[in-house]
């Protein structure tokens, strides 16, 4: 990508340039001490969640999980607890099943209506694109009566498409939005050298777009991901109990009275083990997702 | 000992190789059958004709796999019986989602209502899709039911759900031994549980107190010191002033209602009273109604009013019995003749008007459940205010003795007074109020005042 780089004469090469720009920035001890401070703030309720879970059910009721460093007591017990609740791992499946799609479906249809609202002129765009950008702005909550209604209606109700559907529904908005600025971002004359070429709108869609959006497309899936995979709400209103996610399964865990609750952390560590794997094989994208965003062509 | 790890090991790889195997477990999971050994006369279904084939879905707030495969289990009988098969789906979100599911056209067969007062209200709005209860589950209730069980049932009128499960919450729990040791006698008059309040209260050392409560439950913060409230109005007021203020007929600002406020107040704002071993009065609002019993089985706390269901709660390895590390006595009233008692259950309405939904609700009414029902509840925390049931059948000796006070003749049963308000005050303002009244020390009558205002005017 960086082949095109202006013959100007000079030291170093503009990457090498950018690698000592952001080593001298990085290495700034004050930015270091924030970025501790932060990183610190931020693991503290991690840390102590995954204490939490590995403490006797008898400690995890009566005193803080800091108190481990001065009475370590660790068991497995919670996790063996949680894992042993039946159908567990169909509702592992069942998370899988319901993600995978919910992904896949918004994405696919943000990057038509994306191309569309940045590269094809027609009338009425500007209003449309205000008003899907607008629908941002609906919560979900108040979504949920009119759309049971309308499944239950259509027949659909008691079926994964219920779930597929709503997720992307919810989705799209901010998934055609992201995407958009993305491809608007990508200089225009390479979009007409394409045409000049005699490429159509296909053919600039798939050859000179699609890859230039990978990281984008990757960074709007992680975030698609997460917030599918970590949803109760709408498994709670829509997923029929054959179809209940692992979210809803360890809600339950917790029992009617609220007296095993102390498995909750051990089953909250269980269902983050997903995303974790995913974030992690994905972060490459996702950060440069987010530079892709900042930086202007 | 070298047996325990061996046995850990294999249990966790069975555990893990369960978890993770493909297949799919069985919704037909008969795995409590065996513990049934109660007959059932099938003939009892013949006058609904040939069920066989048939569904019956049953959506409920039990949806933790040890609480909700107890009802799985007792229903087997039933669809031995008549071929029909009962669906359970559980969901914790019960009290929202089914307002939803009903307004949405999605309306199970049956739904188990936790409080009579969201019984009532959809019954109400969605009057075109409830069905009353058939005649036969009726009879059951007449005849199996007392007279309140079936009131609580009764919307304008009409008869829409049947009593599936009942609990008694005047309840104090203490530690048999501590009392014991102390020489102290289970009180049998409000006078003499405050004499033993105040000799503890004298001899306490250091964080113990006499009491010990908490009333923070999440979104539903408050609710046991509205049992507190209602425990103490059955102790104060009469049972018809009691019926007279769910309604607001009596008027919650009415020195009768203070005066039952107060009582509650003259231990839970009592600084020398309260909180054994979690600290100062305000603690109580911030302790979670879940664990605040627990310091008793430290030596901190003494005494602890909960709910039957509260057994659940103590973990593992306590025993929940007269002789155990913990039990329960009945939370007197101002004479021995006197006996009010607070409890709470479910109730069953049905959404079909099916032969099979019309032969579920009489099973359900039937002592035959009930019986069933205790024998597959191995771990306890179900009863039933079935007349028929058998207290043998019941599991765990705090269940036996709710029953025993349930059955009791002299009992003078209410219903949780905060389920039967409209929801707006029930599961609104009396909690928020309660806590407010805890938490900021805001003065009975200014809290009582705020509730009363909060009532919705129809």
């Amino acid at each position: 990508m960086s082949a095109t780089a202006p013959a100007m004469p000079r030291k170093l090469t503009r990457k090498e340039q950018r690698a000592v720009d952001n080593k001298t920035k990085l290495t700034s001890p004050t930015a270091s001490v924030i970025a501790i401070i932060i990183a610190i703030v931020w693991t503290t309720p991690t840390a102590g969640l995954l204490i939490t879970s590995f403490r006797p059910a008898s400690e995890i009721r009566t005193t803080g999980w800091w108190t481990v460093f001065s009475n370590p007591d660790f068991t497995t017990e919670n996790y063996s607890d949680a894992l042993g609740t039946s159908g567990l791992g169909q509702s592992f499946i069942n998370s899988i099943v319901i993600t995978i799609p919910a992904v896949i479906i918004p994405i696919l249809l943000a990057l038509l209506a994306a191309y569309a609202f940045a590269w094809i002129p027609f009338k009425g765009r500007d209003i449309l694109f205000t008003a899907v950008f607008a629908l941002q702005v609906v919560p979900i909550q108040v979504t949920l009566i009119p759309l049971l209604t309308q499944y239950v209606n259509v027949g659909l109700d008691g079926t994964l498409w219920v779930l597929w559907l709503s997720h992307s529904m919810f989705a799209l908005p901010l998934a055609i939005f992201l995407l958009h600025n993305f491809m608007k971002e990508i200089p225009a004359s390479l979009i007409e050298a394409a045409r000049v070429d005699g490429a159509g709108h296909v053919r600039i869609f798939f050859t000179v777009l699609l890859p230039l959006l990978v990281p984008a497309i990757a960074s709007f899936g992680i975030f698609q991901f997460l917030w599918v995979w970590n949803d109760l709400l709408v498994a709670m209103v829509f997923a029929s109990n054959d179809y209940a996610p692992v979210t809803r399964k360890i809600a339950e865990m917790v029992g009617s009275f609220g007296s095993a609750w102390h498995l909750l952390a051990a089953g909250a560590f269980i269902s983050m083990l997903v995303p974790v794997i995913v974030f992690l094989a994905l972060q490459r994208y996702f950060v440069r997702g987010m530079l892709a965003g900042g930086v202007k062509g | 000992m070298s047996k325990l790890p061996l046995r850990k090991i294999l249990g966790g790889t069975a555990a893990t190789a369960m978890v993770f195997s493909l297949a799919a477990c069985s919704s037909e999971d008969s795995g409590g059958n065996d513990l049934i050994t109660y007959e059932i006369d099938c003939t009892q279904f013949e006058e609904f004709g040939d069920l066989s084939g048939t569904t019956v879905t049953v959506y409920s707030s039990i949806a933790s796999e040890s609480e909700a495969q107890p009802h799985v289990d007792s229903f087997a009988p039933f669809e031995e019986c008549t071929g029909v098969d009962v669906e359970w789906e559980g969901n914790r979100d019960f009290e929202a989602q089914m307002p939803i599911r009903a307004a949405a056209g999605n309306a199970p067969d049956i739904a188990y209502f936790p409080q009579p007062g969201l019984m009532g209200s959809i019954v109400r709005d969605y009057n075109d899709q409830v069905v009353p209860v058939g005649p036969t589950a009726e009879a059951n209730i007449d005849q199996y039911y007392s007279e309140a069980f079936k009131a609580y049932g009764t919307v304008d009128g009409t008869l829409y759900g049947v009593p599936v499960g009942a609990n008694v919450k005047s309840f104090v729990w203490y530690s048999p031994s501590m009392f014991a040791e102390a020489g102290y006698e289970i009180p049998t008059t409000w006078d003499e549980l405050m004499t033993i309040t105040e000799d503890i209260a004298a001899n306490a050392e250091g964080v113990e107190k006499p009491w010990c409560a908490g009333i923070e439950s999440g979104g539903a913060t408050g609710w046991p010191a509205t049992d507190w409230v209602e425990d103490m109005m059955l102790r104060t007021a009469t049972p018809e002033q009691y019926d007279q203020w769910v309604t607001n007929e009596l008027a919650f600002n009415d020195p009768v209602v203070i005066e039952a406020i107060d009582k509650a107040g003259s231990i839970l704002k009592n600084p020398d009273y309260v909180n054994g071993g979690l600290g100062n009065v305000a603690t109580i609002a911030t302790a979670p109604f879940t664990d605040a019993g627990l310091p008793i089985l430290d030596g901190q706390c003494w005494m602890h009013r909960q709910a039957s269901f509260y057994q659940a709660n103590w973990g593992e390895g306590v025993t929940v019995a007269e002789d155990g590390d913990v039990w329960a006595f009945y939370l007197p009233a101002d004479s021995v003749d006197e006996h009010p008692v607070l409890g709470a259950g479910e109730f069953a309405t049905a959404f079909r008007d099916a032969p099979e939904v019309h032969a579920f609700q009489a099973y359900l009414t039937s002592p035959d459940w009930s019986n069933i029902k205790g024998q597959t509840t191995p771990n306890g925390g179900w009863l039933s205010a079935n007349t028929e049931l058998d207290p043998a059948n019941l599991t765990k000796p705090i269940d036996q003795l709710s029953y025993e006070i349930l059955a009791d003749p002299a009992t003078v049963f209410r219903f949780d007074g905060s389920d039967l308000m409209p929801s707006a005050v029930g599961a609104g303002t009396f909690w928020t109020e309660m806590t407010s009244w805890i938490a900021n020390d805001k003065s009975t009558q200014d809290v009582a005042d705020a509730i009363q205002d909060s009532w919705p005017s129809e």
